[in-house]
């Protein structure tokens, strides 16, 4: 293949020359769970803190992501929606997600990132139209280049390398991000897309959300690989692990890896640490596999609290700020209701109308069925 | 200390091989060309009409694939146009429908039936779903090539019949041609489609041969005046009045050579080639039936719920009347595909295809 156009020459350590591969020696922390600045660490020359106009943008987008979550947790138990998997305690990495990428790059996200699918611009009802189950999916991804959120795990990896090796057929400059979870790289297909993006060359970031938890599975169960970071030298590209709830953090080191795969330096796998605070989903019961006091021990690392500590004691957060940004999420969470409060009409038509470019003659057959059924179904309800 | 600012690269593959077959572009007019030939025409010519069509596989670049249908594209396009992928059928047909979605025109190998189950979850889950999931914003113009089905003696996983799993699935559009002019034209038509397309190629037919015009073959694609696809249309592959037989890929030759042999003894079959498992084409199909008022449908594949019972189904439930006897099948046994040894027990060859026809209750009418 033609898809190495330079070799730079590693002049790293003698012994691992490989080293270069391996992720920091610990998650890249730039501010502390107490909202300090992280004490410099080797990474510093690599990584370092976005300006401060970069990190009030980004806590507004976590003030929203938070009522996002609140809000949709609150109209599933209202029975508004039928399921929604909350993301809250790990909005950062979609936040970083979304703050990384241009419009013109595409975001693959997984079922989990309601939030960072709302960031990139998508219509919140579209958004919602698969949760509220009136479709499997509602918005236009060319739109927004954005993927659609499925439940098949990893699948998604694999569309991102694809995406990424037709725009670079086409010599654009368009960056992937491909969200995974720690249970994804399990998956055949994880192993396959990371391979596949490396061996081709594409500029395609992998962002793992490793939240500790598969559903009720703890990573343990998953993988005894020093850290899911450390595959990333078994594919030739490098891994970093990074504090998930430190959105300082992501930014640089996903905004670094983004902007290295921009300029031709191929894919990269980025492992962030965070937590699942609430359960899987509403139909799921936490309680029956984590205890109190280990969910406890995340509380204090929460990505929202841990910026606003930080830029308050900066003084970066002025009264207008807050509540520009107070009113913002507010604006969003009232969308949401409004427009799941308000009732819809799932097309019965729409069946048959999407499975081919032009419905087969059997499909034809079979819309006109269910046709007369509900004509016939809709005059005896007018005679009773 | 790490950073993700050194980045190795692997270094430059081999060299393609010398040319040692023609260039596809001096092949023209009147041609006595192999079914393999025919479709590796369609490739090169679809890819020389359209720069955003793409083929990759296993062993499809250098080697020209493990049956040479990709002979001589990477060659003649580039690496670009045809490559190697890494050995994983997932990750090809996974890569292939992120390619689809942002402007490419992918046509994948599977090397082999059995060989494609790895792609089973990105081929149900994805492909077939991408159009109705996104209610058409997104329609997925990809070409999954199977070489299919057995009579090659073949070792084990070389030789599946595995139509079924594709014919179940709702969008997926399943092609497999049986004729020269077929592989031309129907992998034409499938690259052409909006719509995914599963294409089954009859592996046993890889190096018939037939002649055929190709200036006339290519003309159907002029950009000014198309002809009529051929994906949702039977074919009437022989005429007959007495009993009709359908079938498809890699059955056809048996059943036409079934016809011949009936002739010989008085008996007239029409042979019908059903090319389009999906889209069906009920129309041509039932009114051949009618027209004869017997029928007899032969696959290889094992005939429990399969594209055979399928077939004979629907036309139990549009022909009743028109029947003289009950619809046949004639299959593969339920069993695994059997070893070289054996095989020629387990193929639908002319004897049981006859026996059948014998058994239509002729001393009735």
């Amino acid at each position: 293949m033609t898809n190495h156009p330079e070799f730079i020459e590693y002049t790293g350590n003698a012994d691992c020359p490989e080293s270069y591969l391996l992720p920091s020696a610990t998650p890249v922390q730039l501010i502390a769970p107490d909202g300090s600045a992280a004490p410099d660490a080797d990474y510093k020359e690599t990584y370092n803190l976005p300006d401060p106009h970069t990190l009030v943008d980004g806590y507004e987008r976590l003030v929203v992501g938070r009522r996002i979550n609140d809000q949709a947790n609150a109209l599933v138990r209202q029975g508004r929606m039928a399921v929604y998997p909350s993301s809250t305690g790990q909005e950062a990495c979609q936040v970083a997600a979304d703050m990384c990428l241009r419009a013109g790059d595409w975001l693959f996200p997984t079922y989990r990132d309601t939030v960072a699918v709302l960031g990139r611009g998508v219509d919140p009802m579209e958004a919602f139209e698969s949760l509220r189950g009136d479709w499997h999916s509602g918005f236009d991804p060319h739109r927004y280049n954005t993927a659609l959120p499925t439940t098949p795990l990893a699948t998604q990896l694999l569309h991102a390398v694809g995406v990424a090796h037709a725009a670079k057929l086409r010599g654009e400059d368009t960056v992937v991000l491909a969200l995974c979870g720690d249970g994804s790289t399990s998956e055949g297909d994880f192993h396959e897309a990371l391979n596949f993006a490396a061996v081709f060359h594409v500029p395609v970031v992998f962002l793992i959300q490793n939240n500790q938890y598969a559903i009720s599975v703890p990573l343990i169960h998953q993988s005894v690989a020093p850290s899911l970071a450390h595959k990333a030298v078994g594919y030739g590209m490098p891994g970093e692990r990074v504090d998930g709830n430190d959105l300082a953090a992501l930014l640089a080191v996903v905004g670094h890896a983004v902007e290295r795969a921009r300029n031709g330096g191929g894919p990269a796998l980025v492992e962030a640490h965070t937590y699942r605070m609430e359960s899987h989903t509403n139909a799921d019961d936490a309680t029956r596999y984590r205890t109190p006091e280990e969910v406890a021990q995340w509380v204090p690392k929460d990505p929202l609290l841990r910026l606003e500590k930080y830029l308050r004691d900066a003084g970066r957060l002025a009264a207008a700020d807050t509540a520009r940004i107070s009113a913002a999420a507010e604006a969003i969470a009232k969308v949401l209701r409004d427009g799941l409060n308000a009732e819809t009409v799932a097309d019965p038509a729409d069946l048959f109308a999407h499975v081919y470019a032009e419905p087969t003659p059997q499909l034809r057959e079979q819309a006109r069925q269910l046709s007369d059924e509900l004509a016939a179904a809709s005059l005896e309800g007018a005679h009773q | 200390m790490t950073t993700m600012a050194h980045q190795p690269t692997s270094g430059p593959a081999p060299a393609g091989r010398p040319a040692a077959e023609p260039v596809h572009a001096e092949l023209s007019g009147v041609q006595a060309i192999t079914f393999a030939k025919a479709l590796t025409l369609a490739m090169a010519d679809a890819m020389a009409a359209d720069g955003s069509v793409l083929v990759f596989g296993e062993d499809v670049g250098t080697l020209g694939g493990v049956f040479r249908v990709t002979d001589g594209l990477t060659r003649r396009f580039g690496e670009d146009r045809c490559f190697d992928t890494p050995l994983a059928e997932s990750g090809i047909v996974g890569m292939a429908t992120g390619m689809a979605v942002n402007g490419m025109k992918p046509v994948v190998e599977m090397q082999f039936d059995a060989f494609a189950y790895p792609a089973f979850e990105q081929i149900t889950s994805h492909v077939a779903k991408m159009g109705n999931r996104t209610k058409g914003r997104v329609r997925l113009p990809l070409v999954i090539r199977i070489p299919y089905a057995g009579g090659i003696g073949g070792v084990e996983h070389h030789c599946d019949s595995s139509e079924a799993y594709y014919v179940h699935t709702p969008g997926l559009t399943v092609l497999t041609p049986s004729t020269v002019t077929d592989a031309y034209i129907m992998l034409r038509d499938a690259i052409a489609s909006p719509d995914p397309v599963v294409f089954m190629e009859p592996k046993k037919l890889y190096f018939s041969k037939d002649t055929v015009d190709l200036d006339a073959l290519r003309a159907r694609y002029d950009a000014g005046s198309p002809a009529p696809s051929s994906i949702g249309r039977a074919a009437i592959a022989r005429e007959g009045t007495d009993a009709t037989l359908i079938s498809y890929g890699p059955s056809m030759a048996a059943a036409l050579a079934a016809a011949e042999t009936a002739a010989a003894e008085g008996r007239s079959l029409q042979v019908v080639d059903v090319r389009s498992l999906v889209p069906y084409d009920d129309e041509t199909i039932s009114a051949a039936v009618r027209s004869t008022g017997r029928a007899v449908v032969i696959a290889e594949a094992p005939g429990f719920a399969s594209m055979a019972s399928e077939i004979a189904a629907r036309i139990q439930e549009r022909c009743f009347h028109s029947l003289a006897a009950p619809v046949l099948r004639v299959t593969g046994f339920d069993i695994p595909y059997p070893a070289p040894r054996l095989e020629k027990h387990y193929l639908p060859g002319v004897d049981r295809i006859l026996d059948a026809v014998d058994s239509l209750q002729w001393e009735e009418s």
